[in-house]
């Protein structure tokens, strides 16, 4: 008589209980979860049901699409036209209308840079080269050389204004910074105390202090027959307040790296400047990449602040289009406009920072 | 700490700490420099016909000011006008400070609560204002927001005696009547007494073990006692009301409609990066801390107190230092919308004679002292709630 093996027969998984899964259950965790959650949720929708519906009944369902001022006046909603009509000047200033493809060459330029940079597309040297050509050839563009008409300065403006002030000042500052922070870390005790005396002094007062400095200020520091231009003059100034945090940053970096990499590389028998040029550096710039990128969004969240010192940037036209008589009123149109703009260009940057440090050396080792 | 020392050696295998020639020569080219700047200013002054040196603060001003702390006519001097910016510079900074701690902590602790929808609403509210520049909240606020609310004679009520109109925000002023100095010192006596019996029942719990409820219990004789003084010295605290007159309200506390966008401004934007501070520090307590305190039956008010707050305030105090330090300096704007604060009287005194270098190196040294005190203040905050080395 032979047994019959008993071979073990689990019994298969129930599924997971009704409460747990499916939608009710989602709102039962996210958003019922107790008395105190109830409380909240419903407060906050009753405040959600009440100005969502209002805000998008101005955008849109109310607002004015084509027409004039007259026609947004009756609908009472928002009155897109207004932006429309101020369009090339919010975008250019009071740059000639007629070269107004010169500052679009250079946009184009930009945007594809950008978007290489982006996708990953380009890298290493050809990357670095293409982006310091970059403001170059926007200046060539619209301010003109090589036979093409030149535009003088005080015509410049608008976004493009903006964007050419945070662009150089980005791409000037992030060399100037890492040779501040180089002679703040390695440097002989007089360079030191000297690049800490500058990071220190930038950091410590307010930029529209420096913005000041360099429209008021400049002019009696320089010889009395040495004129630079306005703008030039608060170019210099972001770039210098920009190398100071650009300096910071790179600090940071450069403790990062351990020092069996200096080790190594002055046994191997290279120089302290190499050491310093080929190994630490450019280790210590892809780890802080991604605050470079915040510094940079930093900067160009800044550059709204030369109107105060007669630069009519982005927001300067802004603030001027709300003032224009025929389309008295209106001011809301444009800052949220504005608030559009400056929110699409900073919250793409912050995605890309965010990107780079899921790439970046310091999300590798976790 | 093993990592501290290689990166001091690596700073130190690298540094160049070079010739004393060399640095002497690095020193005189810097010098040089000063030098030169210092002829140019001075020859350049001269040509302007703009006298140098700080006489001009005793001379008459007689520039307006629309909004001051102290009693001001234009009748007085540079020096005291400039004196009215500073204070508005630190009245705007450290209301601002306070208020963007309180909505900023909530925003934190809002961004991780286990809510969905909360969660969402604040996300977008930081990554909105983060991603704006701050001077263009400003004008949202001062010329969107606070216009669109009604003339004085319409304002709107919010409680007895507080009204917003687009002429500013009006609040009843509290008043000092007799007896009020009996008062606040009994009041201080209290909080004393309160204090004392705080910091006995810590002490208490330590030589016993019992648990005694300290804060409560001081928080307590506190209220209760200065409620008790309230109302033997016979009610000393009134109130004055603002009241409609003519064609605005006379009275009462007014915060004027400058004042308050820079402060509605400064507090959304600041909140914003605070919050972040907070989220990310209570991030970095691990999960299973909380989770290991819950399952020791520790109850959830001991372990925010002892277990949360005490490691995620490292991650949060020494960025929100910056945060206070970039609040003072951007409380600068305040010349965009007219509110007179330093370096919006300074301007003007720079239009009126000239004199930038005097004005700017004014400005400069208040900012630096205003964040010398920050970063001390933070540090001795930050070396109680860091870690103790080993």
């Amino acid at each position: 008589m032979t047994v019959e093996p008993i071979i073990f027969q689990p019994t298969p998984a129930s599924p997971a209980p009704s409460s747990k899964v499916g939608a009710v259950a989602w709102l039962r965790a996210n958003l019922f979860g107790g008395w105190k959650d109830t409380v909240v949720t419903i407060a906050l929708l009753a405040i959600l049901l009440v100005t969502v519906p209002k805000l998008i009944g101005w955008m849109f369902v109310r607002a004015t699409f084509l027409g004039d001022a007259d026609a947004c006046r009756l609908a009472g909603g928002a009155c897109w036209p207004f932006i429309v009509d101020k369009f090339n000047v919010l975008m250019l200033g009071v740059y000639p209308q007629e070269l107004g493809w010169r500052p679009g060459i250079a946009a184009i330029a930009l945007i594809v840079l950008a978007a290489l940079t982006y996708t990953n597309r380009m890298r290493g040297i050809v990357l670095i080269v293409a982006w310091a050509i970059l403001p170059f050839f926007a200046l060539i563009m619209i301010g003109g050389a090589f036979g093409m008409r030149e535009v003088d300065q005080s015509l410049w403006g608008g976004l493009m204004l903006s964007i050419l002030l945070a662009l150089v000042g980005v791409i000037v500052s992030i060399p100037l910074g890492v040779m501040l922070a180089l002679g703040r870390y390695y440097g002989s005790p007089v360079v030191k105390s000297l690049c800490i005396a500058f990071i220190e002094l930038l950091r410590g007062v307010p930029l529209i202090t420096i913005l000041f400095m360099a429209s008021v200020m400049m002019p009696l520091f320089l010889p009395p027959d040495l004129v630079i231009n306005n703008l030039l003059r608060i170019q210099i100034a972001m770039i210098l307040f920009s190398a100071a945090y650009m300096a910071e940053v790179v600090r940071g970096g450069l403790q990062a790296i351990p020092a069996g990499q200096t080790e190594a590389s002055l046994a191997l028998g290279v120089t302290r400047r190499h050491t310093i040029a080929f190994v630490i550096v450019p280790q210590a710039l892809r780890h802080v990449l991604p605050p470079l990128i915040g510094r940079c969004i930093a900067l160009f969240k800044d550059t709204s602040l030369v109107i105060i010192v007669g630069l009519l940037d982005f927001l300067g036209m802004i603030k001027n289009a709300a003032l224009d008589t025929s389309w008295l009123g209106f001011q809301a149109e444009a800052y949220v406009f504005a608030a559009v703009v400056y929110w699409s260009i900073c919250y793409s940057l912050s995605l890309y920072g965010r990107e780079l440090e899921r790439r970046g050396p310091s999300a590798q080792k976790r | 700490m093993p990592m501290t020392k290689t990166r001091a050696k690596s700073g130190f295998a690298l540094s160049n700490i070079g010739s004393v020639a060399s640095q002497g020569v690095v020193l005189a080219i810097a010098l040089f420099f000063v030098y030169l700047l210092f002829t140019n200013t001075q020859e350049n002054l001269a040509l302007r016909g703009i006298e140098s040196g700080f006489a001009f603060l005793d001379k008459e001003a007689g520039l307006p000011i629309g909004d001051s702390l102290i009693a001001y006519t234009p009748m007085r001097s540079y020096g005291y006008a400039f004196l009215v910016g500073i204070l508005n510079t630190l009245f705007v900074s450290v209301l601002a400070i306070i208020l963007s701690t309180i909505l900023g902590v909530f925003v934190g602790i809002a961004r991780v609560s286990n809510n969905w929808l909360l969660a969402k609403v604040a996300a977008v509210y930081v990554e909105t204002l983060r991603n704006l520049p701050l001077l263009l909240t400003l004008f949202f606020v001062y010329s969107v927001v606070l216009a669109a609310l009604p003339h004085p004679r319409e304002a709107i009520e919010l409680l007895e005696g507080v009204y917003l109109s687009k002429r500013g925000f009006y609040l009843p002023r509290p008043l000092a009547e007799p007896g009020f100095w009996t008062f606040l010192i009994a009041a201080l006596i209290a909080f004393a007494l309160g204090l004392a019996f705080w910091r006995w029942a810590a002490l208490h719990k330590v030589r016993t073990g019992k648990t005694l409820p300290g804060f409560w219990g001081g928080l307590g004789i506190f209220i209760v006692l200065t409620g008790l003084a309230y109302l033997i010295t016979g009610r000393p605290v009134g109130s004055e009301l603002p009241v409609y007159a003519g064609f605005n309200f006379k009275g009462g506390l007014a915060m004027k409609p400058e004042f308050a966008s820079l402060l509605i401004g400064l507090v959304l934007y600041t909140a914003a990066y605070i919050g972040e501070n907070v989220r990310s520090g209570i991030q970095s307590v691990e999960a299973g801390q909380i989770e290991a305190a819950n399952a020791l039956g520790v109850s959830n008010t001991v372990v925010t107190r002892k277990v949360l707050l005490p490691q995620a305030l490292r991650v949060t105090i020494p960025a929100t230092t910056n945060d206070y330090a970039s609040l003072v300096k951007n409380s600068s704007l305040a010349v965009a919308i007219g509110y007179p604060d330093m370096v919006s009287i300074g301007g003007t005194i720079i239009g009126q004679n000239g004199q930038a270098v005097e004005i700017i190196a004014m400005w400069m040294a208040v900012y630096l002292t205003i964040n010398l005190i920050i970063s001390l203040g933070m540090n001795a905050l930050n070396a109680r709630v860091q870690h103790a080395e080993r």
